[in-house]
Order: C-alpha cells, then structure tokens, then sequence
C-alpha cells in the first residue's frame, strides 16, 4: 500500500486501525503478510484478540526488542516476533486444520483485486518473469469465518482493484467480506460493492471513478474519520 | 540397545540414491535442516526432488544444494522470498522443475501420507489455476479438490532434543513441518541441538515418538 502521506486518503496505518476497530474481544485473528501485519499494532486498550500465524502460532505477539530477535520464533513473514502469555506452538498441520477447519475468525489479507461477488486474486499476477507462489492464502481464503482485504484502492498506474470481475488469478470465490481501502470501507453483500464509510475529501461520485464495479451507498453510511497516525 | 544417534554427519544420509523423494522441514530458515541438507549436498546422489515450504535462502542449506545442481524438482508453497535468488535462476532458465501446492494442502498431503490415507478432498485451491485437471467432488454442495498423499523416501527435520530413541521436542515455530514430515517418509533422520537420557524428556510433552526417526544428529 502507498506508504506516503497521501493529501486524499489514510495512510496505511490508518487503514490498519480502522480494521483493528472492527475485530471484536475474543476474535482469532491470522493477519496476512505485509501491511495487515500493522493491524496488531492498533487493537484497542483492553481487547483481548489472539493472533494466528500458519507457521504454528496462537497468541503471537509484537516484535521484540532489537538484541532479543530468535530466529525460531517467526512469523508468517519470516520476521522475529514473541509469543504473549498462554500462547502455544503447534506443527503446520494442524495450524492448517485451524485454518480450513473454520476455526479462524478473522484473517486480514492484501489483495491484487477484488471482484462484486467477493472473488478474490492475491496470489499471482501475470508476470511469468519470476516463478509463482501460494504460501497459505488459498488456505486462508475458504477457511476462515470472515476475510477483510487490505489495500489500496487503485493500482501505482491509477488502475482501479474493485472490479466486476478479477483479471487476475483467483485465490478463492466469493470470499471477501470486507475491504478497507485507503480511500472507504466497503462490505460485499449480494454481488454488491456497499460503501459503508468513505473519506470526507471525496465525493461519491469521485469514488465511483475510481472503482472498476458499481457502488452501493449503505444506509448506514458515515464518515471515514481515523485518528492522525504519522 | 537401540541407538539412533549417528555421530557423523556424512553417514546420516549416506544411503540416498539417486532420484530420491526429500522431504524437508522449515518455515524460512526457521527449523530447516541445514547440516543434513549441506551433507547430502557432499553425496553423489542426484535427481533428487525436494519437498519443502520454501526453496531456499541465501547460499546455505537447502539454497545450497539447490545450487549444487543435485536437485531437479522442488515441490513447495513458496519458492520466492528475499534472498531466493538461487531457485529463481535456476526456474528461470529451465533448469528446474516447481510443483506449487496450497501451504495447507502441502502438509495435509505429508500428514495423508504419513497416515496411510491415500488421498483427501479439500475446498483449498477449488476453482482455481491450481486445481486444474484435478478431481472434483461435491460433499453437501460444496465442491472439493481431490489431493493425493504425499510420501518422502527420507524426511530431514530439525528438532531441539532428543533421546536415542528418536524421541523429538522442538523449538518454538521452528516445529512447522518437523513432525509431520517426521511421519511421511521411509526414513527420517532428525538434527538436534540437544541429547539427553531416557526419560529426561516428559512423556506428556513428547512431540513426535521416536516410532517415526530412524537417525538423530547432534549438531556440531
């Protein structure tokens, strides 16, 4: 996600506390690789939420603190982590039947695209110059209870990444939920994109411009309103 | 007595021969075993396919023998990460062949063989590129994925302790594949930092019995 103040939309970690709002106490929660590792930092005071990573970790923790990194305790990035209080580690077998098993409330993803109908395409573009990979997003797409996608809302090139239609290779069908981008917060309901919060600094129109599928207005829609987080 | 503690390295895997089914554990450099992967690399043996997560970092371990030209095929999740230079040259010029399989179903397919169960229906990967000409079945309408077992002539895993039973604990996340892979091959042979008596290691927090390791190493 562009990690540069950006005049119009949230920056990233913004986007990573308006998801954390959503993640209720209790929530078992598997945060994909790259930006949606932020959302940990912005749990509010007080919320108990256990963390999941694939590689065999429930109640994953922060980072540590430099000089007390150990190369065995990883996270699904491959970066250092801890582990909190009545955390466990088990084999990636049975961190997978977690997984597919239904047992993951909320797993917070990046994405290429994401289609009308909640199909998602975060696994390969069309570049056939570098060899594919898969990790666990396919795992994670038709197994956990709830996907939230985490992304800009256009491509670097202005493209839009809401579509009717992804152009490129699904990972799972029908899955997304919710997408948080930097410029709105929209729920897949029906085949339907429905915005359900949006920046003040845009119009509707204006969104809709930059979204590659029709938008809804929700009838519960509100301002996008995050805390100024630098 | 029964004594599975080899105490040179080169005669872990000494008896791998040609064209043989390698499983080995690690997530990232977490948990990989990288003495046994670096002494197989001192072998004559070649063909050699490689099950894995990943397919290598940096010039050591799995990279290495990689780069050793020993290894023709990687079956993994996730050959590409930062330092994975070696695979990627070596796929981009034909020189190696890649099975990518979901990361889910990967360890499925290691814990199916490792079971005797021959195969299992997934949802993962249902619909897309990596499902293609695999077969399909609906339970309660929902479609699944036929995967098959997937088993190893020899499994190198890394583990933390061991007895010379072949008992194995491990070490925070760097368990990830270690005792599944453990179960999914003919021979196992297991890298330790540790060795210690019988009985030293709590039966109650055993991870995998020493049923499925053949070989333990300390490592040097």
């Amino acid at each position: 996600m562009n990690s540069q103040k950006n005049q119009m939309g949230l920056n990233r970690r913004q986007v990573a506390w308006r998801i954390a709002q959503e993640i209720s106490e209790g929530s078992y929660v598997n945060l994909g690789i790259g930006s949606p590792e932020l959302v940990a930092n912005y749990i509010p005071e007080g919320r108990e939420i256990i963390f999941h990573s694939e590689n065999g970790i429930l109640g994953m923790g922060p980072a540590p603190r430099p000089g007390e990194e150990n190369g065995n305790l990883i996270n699904a990035g491959k970066k250092p982590v801890t582990l909190l209080e009545g955390g466990s580690y088990f084999h990636h077998t049975d961190s997978f039947a977690m997984i597919r098993g239904g047992h993951i409330d909320i797993c917070v993803l990046g994405a290429y695209q994401v289609a009308q109908n909640g199909d998602l395409a975060n696994w390969a573009t069309l570049d056939t110059s570098k060899p594919p990979g898969v990790g666990g997003a396919m795992d994670l797409s038709v197994g956990a209870k709830k996907i939230f996608v985490m992304m800009d809302h256009l491509t670097k090139d202005n493209e839009p990444k809401l579509m009717k239609t992804c152009s490129y290779p699904e990972t799972g069908f029908g899955v997304v939920k919710t997408v948080f981008t930097d410029l709105a917060v929209i729920d897949i309901f029906d085949s339907k994109f429905i915005v359900r919060e949006m920046v003040e600094t845009l119009s509707f129109t204006q969104l809709q411009s930059k979204t590659g599928a029709q938008l809804t207005l929700s009838d519960n829609f509100k301002t996008l309103t995050p805390p100024n987080l630098d | 007595m029964i004594n599975k503690v080899i105490n040179f390295v080169e005669d872990t895997v000494s008896d791998v021969q040609d064209g043989a089914v390698i499983l080995a554990s690690g997530f990232g450099n977490a948990g990989a075993p990288n003495c046994l992967l670096e002494a197989l690399m001192e072998t004559n043996a070649k063909y050699l396919t490689i099950v894995a997560n990943n397919a290598g970092e940096g010039d050591y371990g799995l990279a290495a023998l990689i780069s050793s030209g020993k290894v023709s095929k990687v079956i993994c999740s996730y050959p590409i990460s930062s330092g994975s230079t070696i695979f990627q040259k070596l796929y981009n010029t034909k020189k190696i062949d890649l099975e990518l399989v979901p990361q889910g179903t990967l360890s499925e397919r290691l814990r199916a063989a490792g079971a005797g169960i021959g195969g299992f229906y997934t949802r993962t990967s249902v619909g897309s590129l990596l499902a293609t000409n695999k077969e399909k079945r609906q339970f309660n309408n929902i479609e699944y994925v036929l995967e098959y077992g997937l088993k190893g002539d020899f499994a190198l895993i890394c583990g933390k302790t061991a007895d010379r039973w072949g008992n194995i604990i491990y070490n925070r996340s760097a368990r990830n594949f270690g005792p599944i892979m453990a179960t999914a091959a003919t021979t196992t042979i297991a890298q330790v930092e540790q060795i210690v008596k019988l009985g030293e290691i709590d039966p109650e927090f055993i991870v995998t019995p020493g049923i499925y390791v053949d070989k333990v190493y300390l490592k040097k």
